[in-house]
């Protein structure tokens, strides 16, 4: 693939991950990523991502993992497989461009257990609180 | 506004406002005297934004699922029903495409028409085969009378997997737009926004699809 710089415009202006410019001035010094160094972080993320998924078919087998704790293992190989995705292919970082992005999700992840969680809580507790079917049917028979 | 003594100099960034001021440019305050940001940036975040919303939508369907795995109605559960073999193919189709639309988009940043469009349509053909692999699923389940009808927990199972089909879908209609729009307007800055946005949610369709095979494939089959 070939570089012609002189095509680029204003979006190519402004800071790309890990390097800060303003807009208008001279580059900082510092190299913009290259090819091969940004075909290295999407090959990592590849391979991390690949050996997380493979990590939880593999945790199924109960020979494998203690038995109750293979619910626990796989959401803990989900997560960091998101998380790997996040960082490798979505190129959430740090930096003060993405400062933004990375509040606005951890607003999201706050709504997402609020809802996942807080309806598995309800749920679960209400059906606890119902009077079994078994004795209603009774109840209605007798 | 009075900033911090050790604050005023050139090239610092004290209140993270994405750039810091060149030499001779005056201290950026943190209260827009930079100037907004880059419009890359500004359409990168309100496009992210969208996808959290979307994220939201999908906890509701996998809270729906957790919560109905086991009302059945004496139906099949997920150990009767789910073929992991399938499972995995279709995350392994997933997770490739992801990385193939990372590859378009280097050769976008690029200007390199050839190997965008080479990209984006192997990522499209194996959207295409995990949609047929998807589909192959959903008609054996309704050809053997386990459809979205037999039990709630099939009906959250159709709605939280298909919602997912259909976020393809739509993707994949997506796909073939930009393939068509790289040729036909150039690598101009609006078409390059377009497919910033495009390659942000295909990247999140397969988070979620992360979601779906832990939680719906894997977790549902050990549970009883």
């Amino acid at each position: 693939m070939s570089s012609d710089p002189k095509q680029f415009d204003e979006y190519d202006l402004g800071s790309h991950v890990g390097e800060d410019h303003v807009v208008g001035a001279p580059p900082s010094g510092e190299q913009p990523p290259t090819l091969g160094s940004e075909l290295r972080g999407y090959l990592l993320g590849l391979a991390l991502a690949a050996a997380l998924t493979a990590a939880s078919f593999w945790a199924l087998d109960e020979h494998v993992i203690y038995g109750p704790g293979i619910v626990m293992a796989l959401i803990v190989f989900g997560m960091a497989q998101v998380g790997v995705h996040l960082v490798f292919f979505l190129h959430l970082t740090t930096s003060p461009d993405n400062t933004n992005n990375a509040l606005a999700l951890a607003f999201g992840v706050l709504i997402v257990s609020l809802i996942f969680f807080g309806s598995i809580w309800v749920m679960y507790h209400m059906n606890q609180n119902m009077i079994p079917m078994r004795t209603l049917l009774e109840m209605h028979l007798h | 506004m009075s900033a911090p003594e050790g604050a005023l100099r050139a090239g610092s960034d004290p209140y993270h406002i994405g750039h810091a001021p060149a030499a001779g440019v005056p201290e950026y305050t943190g209260h827009g005297a930079g100037g907004p940001s880059p419009k890359r940036i500004v359409v990168g975040y309100g496009f992210w934004i969208f996808i959290l919303s979307d994220v939201i939508l999908f906890s509701c369907f996998f809270a729906t699922y957790t919560v109905l795995i086991h009302a059945r109605n004496s139906g099949p559960g997920p150990q009767q029903l789910f073929d992991l073999h399938v499972t995995a193919a279709e995350t392994a189709c997933l997770l490739l495409s992801s990385f193939t639309c990372g590859m378009t988009s280097l050769a976008v940043a690029r200007h390199n028409l050839l190997w965008s469009e080479i990209f984006l349509a192997i990522t499209g053909l194996l959207g295409l085969t995990f949609l047929g692999l998807e589909a192959h699923e959903f008609h054996g389940l309704v050809a053997q009378g386990d459809g979205p009808t037999r039990s709630a927990f099939l009906t959250s199972f159709f709605a939280l997997v298909g919602c997912h089909g259909v976020h393809v879908t739509a993707g994949l209609l997506w796909l073939g737009t930009m393939m068509a729009q790289f040729p036909a307007k150039g690598f101009k800055q609006s078409i390059r926004y377009r497919y910033l946005c495009f390659s942000l949610f295909w990247h999140a369709l397969d988070i979620i699809w992360i979601g779906i095979f832990t939680v719906v494939y894997l977790i549902g089959t050990i549970t009883q």
